[in-house]
């Protein structure tokens, strides 16, 4: 009976990384059929520059997301782990975000960030009235804070449930030591946390690294070089510029990082999905 | 109603080993609970954050409610003094309703197909004795490394070939492909924990395999199936890529891909574009609203263990 699991799992996700493998190998527009050609498409796409720069805006996202992200999502699951109900009020607005498509956020928040009549200019600050998303210089942060303002919500979600399931005796028992507050963070909280914070950083590195429905709405579909990061520059150079033997190069690449990423996020922390996850118990 | 004796308090936890249990005790076992206490940097940032999250949504609910004409006029951040629906009759009447129809096909045959064959799977995996069969679990695992936008190109090409290129179903079969994996690890998780006895006594009264699923299997894992069914129903609904590469004519169109169309058609209309992102969000919103315990569990769906 695990076999319609099977053949669907292979047909559309197992299959699909296979013909991307032979289309890199070909040339194809993608209207007429591809035509074989072998290795050329490796050496091209691997030394254009405007895929080096999309391999370099996409390390950057990655980096500066988890940077942004981790820190903001530790201290907001570690406080709506509390059981105040203020607390559980704000925590009932944090996640709002999750329920919004990637499409309605990348249209809100180009609305929002128009130079001239958006959001931003209504607060009467000069310094918010800025073209966002024209500035070639800004728009990785613009896209990397709506990254954050997306997901922040969900990894918060993953933190608050891992601080609710450490054990209270062990505060009890620091406490009694006469541990502090920010003691008892650093020596509990974190180290038990350990688990969360390796399942959230690589849910996160690998999200970033496939980043796309909010940067290709906000750039209305002709994302410029500031944020053609790398699964845009594969949509871009595939079915914009119809070359998709060069796109399914690029394609290989992100699915060779991506298990590289979240090969290298499990094995550098020691971190087995099937080991137990019963944290401290 | 329950036919069984598990929670049926709509938890949904992913495991079963009640890691929630502590948080549902009611009363509280302890006075003083690290919970209770006072966390000032948390709530400094807990603040900053609730500012961050509702001026934008905040901006998008009364942007949708102005006038079209001079919506640019004056303080965005004021509520508009002549607030009107106009917008969202305009949106309501640019076939948002065949979208949404759309929508909820793609989303409903996706989730029950993914369900229905991952449960199948996960409870073969767990019983079976066969290695093959057991080590199918690793391959699912490895599933869940796969980035979605890479598979998008062969896709596209996969299903042109196969005729199905600007149909629903070409929303619906890479979707449930990609559901699967985590649908089943999630719920071979929770069929483990099933005690071996019920499954035994069950053999004894002479049950097959269908009869274990049907009157013990499903029954048990009924907070596993909502989680699960909340997650991939989320993700199919708010999908962006799918249907931007695999479908082309209006009538095909799903709501995210709608939206999208809409700030083309409707470009300076900002306030009918912003009608159509709180119309698309609405039915999430309800959903929100009345089962936001299943809603938040479902989203962080196996993660949280």
């Amino acid at each position: 009976m695990v076999a319609p699991a099977l053949v669907f799992f292979f047909v559309f996700a197992i299959i699909p990384l296979g013909i991307a493998l032979y289309l890199s190998f070909t040339k194809w527009d993608a209207i007429s059929d591809p035509v074989w050609v072998g290795l050329a498409n490796w050496p091209k796409v691997l030394s254009d520059p405007v895929t080096i720069n999309a391999l370099v805006l996409s390390l950057k996202v990655i980096v500066i997301s988890w940077v942004v992200q981790t820190p903001i999502s530790l201290l907001l699951g570690v406080f709506t782990a509390g059981r105040q109900r203020y607390r559980a009020v704000l925590a009932a607005i944090f996640f709002l975000p999750l329920i919004l498509s990637s499409a309605a956020i990348g249209i809100a928040f180009k609305a929002i960030l128009e130079p001239n009549f958006g959001l931003a200019a209504s607060f009467g600050l000069p310094f918010l009235k800025q073209d966002w998303l024209g500035n070639q210089e800004l728009i990785l942060y613009v896209v990397i804070f709506i990254i954050a303002w997306q997901f922040v919500p969900f990894h918060t979600l993953l933190y608050q449930g891992g601080v609710r399931q450490i054990p209270v005796s062990l505060y009890e028992a620091a406490e009694i030591d006469g541990a502090g507050r920010l003691r008892q963070f650093w020596s509990i909280t974190l180290p038990q946390l350990r688990y969360t914070i390796v399942t959230s950083s690589t849910l996160m590195v690998v999200g970033s690294l496939t980043y796309f429905d909010v940067i290709f709405v906000l750039t209305a579909g002709v994302p410029s070089s500031g944020i053609r990061i790398l699964p845009i520059d594969m949509y871009v150079t595939g079915f914009s510029a119809n070359q998709m033997g060069e796109a399914s190069v690029m394609a290989m690449i992100l699915v060779v990082m991506g298990l590289l990423l979240a090969l290298a996020m499990t094995r550098l922390t020691g971190f087995s999905k099937m080991a137990s996850q019963q944290e401290g118990l | 109603m329950s036919t069984s004796n598990v929670r049926t308090d709509g938890q949904a936890p992913v495991s079963a080993r009640g890691q929630d249990s502590r948080s549902r005790r009611w009363p509280p076992v302890r006075v003083r609970r690290p919970g209770q206490r006072p966390n000032v940097i948390g709530g400094i940032g807990g603040f900053a954050w609730f500012f961050i999250i509702i001026i934008p949504i905040y901006y998008i609910v009364i942007t949708s409610l102005r006038p079209q004409a001079g919506f640019y006029a004056g303080n965005q951040l004021v509520p508009p003094s002549n607030a009107t629906l106009d917008q969202y009759v305009l949106v309501l009447k640019s076939d948002f309703l065949l979208y949404l129809a759309n929508s909820v096909i793609v989303t409903v045959v996706s989730v029950v197909v993914t369900v229905f064959i991952s449960i199948m799977a996960a409870y073969t995996i767990v019983r079976s004795r066969t290695r093959f069969v057991r080590s199918s679990f690793s391959l699912f695992l490895l599933g869940l490394a796969i980035p979605l936008p890479a598979t998008i190109i062969p896709l596209f090409y996969m299903l042109t070939k196969a005729g199905l290129y600007d149909t629903l179903f070409a929303l619906i079969l890479p979707s449930i492909g990609f559901a699967i994996p985590l649908t089943v690890l999630i719920l071979a998780n929770f069929i483990r924990d099933v005690p071996n006895e019920l499954f035994e006594s069950m053999r004894v009264d002479g049950a097959r395999n269908w009869r274990m699923l049907y009157s013990l299997v499903i029954p048990l894992s009924r907070p596993a199936i909502v989680t699960v069914s909340v997650y991939n129903a989320l993700n199919v609904w708010n999908a962006f890529l799918f249907p931007l590469i695999l479908t082309q004519s209006p009538d095909k169109r799903v709501l995210p891909l709608s939206l999208w169309t809409f700030q083309g058609q409707f470009t300076v209309n900002v306030p009918a574009v912003l009608a159509a992102v709180v119309l698309s969000t609405l039915p999430i919103f309800v959903l929100y609203i009345f089962g936001r315990r299943q809603l938040v569990s479902g989203m962080t769906a196996g993660f949280n263990k």
